[in-house]
């Protein structure tokens, strides 16, 4: 099959550690085994789409990559360096940032509380900087090019749901990340703000970046990925460039029909 | 729901949001916030002037300077039990053990003091650590082992109600003389004591606020108006001349009421100004969410229950030095109710993520009120219950409602 050629380590085998490697990544939820040996590499200023049908073990991958659910077994390196991500904290000390799934936002609290939640500026030791929060919140949301947003002390329980998925895509720029990951990011939004977002994470690629874009959306992961990484059943089996005549096989192997292709693929 | 709306949207921007444009502010709107719990304080002051003025109209001597004065040693202990109370209800989390905590930790101090001759001061830091020791204890517990903290707290009552009694032992009541303990709730600011300190009150609250508008002008930032800014600051100064010029026409200001309101004006600022506070709310709001933004949720929620708990201890200890005596039914009866009341009543949320410390202030106050105006009517117990259960049924049925129209709103 032609269609696998760019499966593996296809991409020429740079010398350099990339930003981000899994190794035979697993985790089990009771009997459910989610993630069975999953692999996967990013580079700095690349874009890997992370696609699967549900249930294939997407989000439970990034999850073990933050530090939310931590893996069972398997390696995660950082520029070669084996690291141990714990908790969420250890992923951000890492510079890894991520927009989950379920959005995960304080909706009692205000749209600057939840951009800043977990690494708030401070004045004078102790007393949070609210102007230099709010301050930095508008210059964040208009890099995103939100406009609806009447005022950023709205209560975030009071938005409607594309602009929850801003201000949760938002929060993940902060602080200048390594390495951005997004659930399903568009899944909320409408046509303009989709495209403002893809054009969001090519500007993350050519600041040097590393970006994990999950989608259902194959018009959008064709557009924006530089590689896509498909995962079926919890372990990845194939990757293809994000060249147009690779489409059929990429659906292939989320569906399985091209199950027999996905299985060699081993690193 | 991006694709949905029927509103004809402008061509720029997902084109579901527009509710929040067109906004004038009107009376309506002004109905609906106070429905909707976002002027909570504002609300249960309106509830406060109308219980004042029932009673007022109903026995002559409410709302005279001894009554007021009486009526806020009355509040201190169980406003001070009521200040953690408020912390823990922010996480949506609960402390069934605060009222049996006061008890056990007067009765620690009163028999250290009384029976084995400690310096009372040592006394009183001692029955402060068994407070916070039970926290820990208690936050401990709930977290690390995920039990309910209604079941840990619950089963803490039992235990230490059973403590108390056997640290009172078999004499029962502890009578208290020593003046570093009585003078808690017996001191009265003199006149200008009580002058200065609502002096250095009014200075802080407008000069912060000055600041913060000045502070948010320079930096280009939308400001408070100056008149909303003028109504806000003004309230406060008059609410405060006239409480200081009431209790120095009778005794001074208490001690006790002046450790209430200073460790609301603490902790206030702990909630609203530091990373500490913040994340009170973010995981009273949603822990998960707060949990995935870095916050160590479970070290966080301890530390509250410690400070609860220590709370408690002080409210047990202004309520010795008011009663002069420690006995086994000290903590017990409705202290425990009446302190969770009260914060609910003054629109604290029972769902964790909403309300304010003072809270803890204007609840005891509407509670003591009922309280002692019906007492200056004389009614019986059964009705005092019925009418401060009917209050806070009333306060929890605002905020439920208050919660299904947000929800109701914010997802449309
Ligand atoms: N917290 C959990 N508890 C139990 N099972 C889970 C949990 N999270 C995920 N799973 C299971 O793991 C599998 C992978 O889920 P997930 O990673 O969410 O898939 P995807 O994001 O690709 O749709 C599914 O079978 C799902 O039911
Ligand atoms: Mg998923």
């Amino acid at each position: 099959m032609s269609a696998q050629t760019q499966a593996g380590a296809a991409t020429a085998p740079a010398p350099v550690a990339p930003l981000l490697r899994l190794r035979g990544l697993t985790k089990s939820f009771g009997a459910v085994q989610a993630m069975r040996g999953a692999d996967l590499d990013v580079a700095a200023g690349e874009v890997v789409a992370l696609v699967g049908d549900n249930g294939a073990g997407k989000s439970t991958l990034i999850k073990a990559v933050t530090g939310v659910q931590p893996a069972d077994g398997g390696t995660i390196e950082m520029d070669g360096v084996p690291v141990s991500i714990k908790a969420p904290q250890d992923s951000a000390a890492l510079g890894i940032s991520a927009v989950y799934q379920d959005l995960a936002l304080c909706d009692n609290l205000d749209v600057v509380a939840n951009l800043f939640l977990g690494q708030e500026s401070q004045r004078n030791g102790k007393v949070l900087d609210e102007i230099a929060m709010e301050k930095e919140s508008r210059r964040l949301l208009d890099r995103l090019a939100v406009k609806t947003l009447r005022s950023v002390r709205s209560e975030v329980g009071a938005l409607s749901g594309g602009q929850r998925q801003t201000v949760a895509i938002a929060r993940s720029m902060l602080g200048d990340p390594k390495l951005v990951i997004l659930d399903e990011p568009t899944a909320a939004l409408g046509v303009s703000q989709t495209a403002q977002v893809l054009e969001l994470v090519k500007r993350l690629r050519s600041e040097g970046i590393g970006v994990i874009i999950i989608s259902h959306n194959l018009a959008d992961v064709f557009q924006v990925a530089d590689r896509i990484v498909v995962l079926r059943l919890g372990a990845v089996t194939g990757e293809w460039t994000a060249a147009p005549e690779n489409r059929q096989a990429v659906v292939g192997a989320i569906t399985g029909a091209d199950i027999e292709n996905g299985d060699e693929v081993t690193p | 729901m991006s694709t949905a709306p029927a509103s004809p949207a402008p061509a720029f921007g997902p084109g579901d949001d527009t509710k929040e444009e067109h906004h004038r502010p009107s009376l309506a709107d002004a109905g609906r916030k106070l429905l909707e719990g976002e002027m909570g304080s504002l609300r249960v002051i309106i509830v406060l002037a109308i219980i004042w003025t029932i009673f007022a109209l109903a026995n002559d001597r409410f709302l005279t300077a001894v009554n007021l004065s009486n009526l806020a040693l009355q509040i201190a202990a169980v406003g001070t039990i009521s200040v953690g109370v408020v912390l823990v209800l922010l996480l949506g989390e609960i402390d069934l053990s605060v009222g049996a905590v006061s008890g056990l930790a007067a009765s620690v101090m009163a028999v250290l003091s009384v029976k084995n001759g400690w310096n009372p001061y040592l006394a009183i830091i001692a029955a402060l650590g068994v407070g916070m020791a039970i926290g820990i204890f208690q936050g401990t517990m709930s977290t690390r082992l995920v039990i309910p903290s209604f079941v840990v707290t619950l089963a803490g009552l039992l235990m230490w109600q059973g403590a108390q009694l056997k640290v009172l032992g078999d004499t029962g009541t502890v009578n208290l003389s020593e003046p570093a303990i009585t003078n808690i709730a017996g001191t009265f600011l003199a006149p200008w004591v009580g002058w200065l300190v609502a002096i250095a009150a009014i200075v802080g609250i407008v000069g912060s606020a000055l600041l913060n508008l000045q502070r948010r002008r320079a930096a280009g930032l939308e400001a408070e108006s100056m008149l909303g800014l003028i109504i806000r600051t003004g309230a406060a100064t008059v609410a405060i001349i006239v409480a200081v010029v009431v209790l120095n026409s009778d005794r001074g200001v208490p001690l006790a009421l002046t450790i209430l309101v200073g460790i609301v004006v603490v902790m206030n600022f702990v909630l609203t100004k530091t990373r500490f506070g913040r994340h009170i709310y973010a995981v009273g709001g949603d822990a998960e969410a707060a949990r995935r933004a870095g916050v160590r949720v479970a070290a966080l929620r301890t530390t509250v229950f410690a400070l609860a708990s220590t709370f408690a201890a002080l409210g047990g200890i202004i309520a010795a030095s008011r009663l002069l005596a420690v006995n086994q039914s000290s903590g017990g009866s409705d202290l425990l109710l009446l302190s969770i009341a009260g914060p609910v009543v003054a629109g604290v949320s029972l769902f964790g993520g909403r309300g304010t410390v003072w809270a803890a202030l204007l609840g005891a106050l509407v509670i003591g009120s009922i309280s002692n105006g019906m007492d200056l009517l004389a009614l019986q117990s059964s009705v005092k219950f019925m009418v401060t259960g009917g209050v806070l049924l009333l306060a929890v049925s605002l905020d439920a409602v208050a919660r299904q129209r947000r929800q109701a709103r914010g997802r449309a």
